[in-house]
């Protein structure tokens, strides 16, 4: 196929453009001075990945992603920063320790030569998994319904345990302390450390 | 006619390391949280791409599944960046120096 023919197609088009987004946002988390900015740059890639998603036929996945992802993770980091007033700029590029920069550059490259190579030859063995086809039983959410809720129904209700072990854990860890004498609230801790 | 897999795979390659070298460079928690996620989307990237080229459901409920423990990773780590915040002890992980041993 010609590169011409190539470039013609719709989901080429699609993919590349999503790709771009994908690819400029992450850069934008890492490089932006402020983290206001940088969460913004999150959602971007987030909405990237989500057209990636419905590309590839899980529509279901791509609205969860766009729900859970940019309507609550990236609310509650923004919250955060408000919250905390650390939306200060910071240096990115000074170095801590001398080096570290380079360093971790060259790990960055590492990294992403390890994981093309293990991509790119196929080292899995034996048959593969029954978990059911993906395009036999009509639409996405009714594959994904009907797989949840039979053979991975454990799990699932493992997930439900686990939502409210965060919840009682962050309604815990954002408490302030009282004071065990008069119960009080202690508002100035940090003063008497 | 639909794209390669192998395209999407090296595109979460590159997210991914993406995310890793934010991990290393920046010093605020909050944006290392953010690199987090980036690594954690590559992975979900994964998953969805060998889901189709294998036609295989598994990949995409292992991706919902992430989605609950990403938040649910969310809500703690947040709450004790609150936690910290809060004692006044710094704004950087270099701050951090109290937790070693």
């Amino acid at each position: 196929m010609s590169l011409l023919a190539a470039a013609a197609l719709p989901d080429s088009i699609t993919f590349v453009i999503a790709a771009v987004i994908v690819v400029s946002g992450a850069l934008g988390v890492v490089l932006m001075k402020n983290p206001v900015h940088s969460a913004l740059m999150l959602v971007m890639t987030l909405f990237g990945i989500a057209v990636l998603f419905v590309e590839q036929d899980a529509q279901f996945l791509a609205a969860v992603q766009v729900i859970v992802y940019t309507g609550a993770v990236v609310v509650l980091f923004l919250f955060v920063i408000m919250l905390l007033g650390v939306d200060r700029r910071e240096a990115v590029f000074a170095d801590t320790f001398h080096g570290q920069r380079l360093f971790a550059g060259f790990v960055g490259l590492c990294v992403l030569a390890e994981v093309i190579f293990l991509g790119s030859r196929t080292w899995t063995t034996g048959a593969p998994t029954v978990q059911g086809s993906l395009t036999n039983q009509g639409a996405n959410i009714n594959v994904i319904g009907n797989s949840l809720f039979t053979t991975y129904l454990l799990p699932f209700e493992v997930t439900s345990a686990l939502l409210v072990v965060a919840v009682v854990a962050a309604v815990v860890l954002g408490r302030r302390h009282r004071d065990p004498a008069d119960g009080a609230i202690n508002e100035h801790e940090e003063v008497q450390r | 006619m639909t794209i390669d897999p192998s395209w999407y795979l090296t595109l979460a390659a590159v997210l991914f390391t993406i995310g890793a070298v934010g991990m290393l460079v920046r010093r605020n928690i909050l944006v290392m949280f953010m690199c987090i996620e980036l690594m954690l989307n590559a992975a979900n990237l994964t998953f969805v791409t060998f889901s189709r080229s294998l036609n295989d459901v598994g990949g995409q409920i292992s991706v919902f599944f992430v989605l609950v423990v990403a938040a649910a990773e969310v809500v703690v780590g947040l709450a004790i960046i609150v936690a910290i915040y809060r004692r006044r002890i710094g704004a950087t992980a270099d701050d951090q120096h109290l937790l070693k041993g």
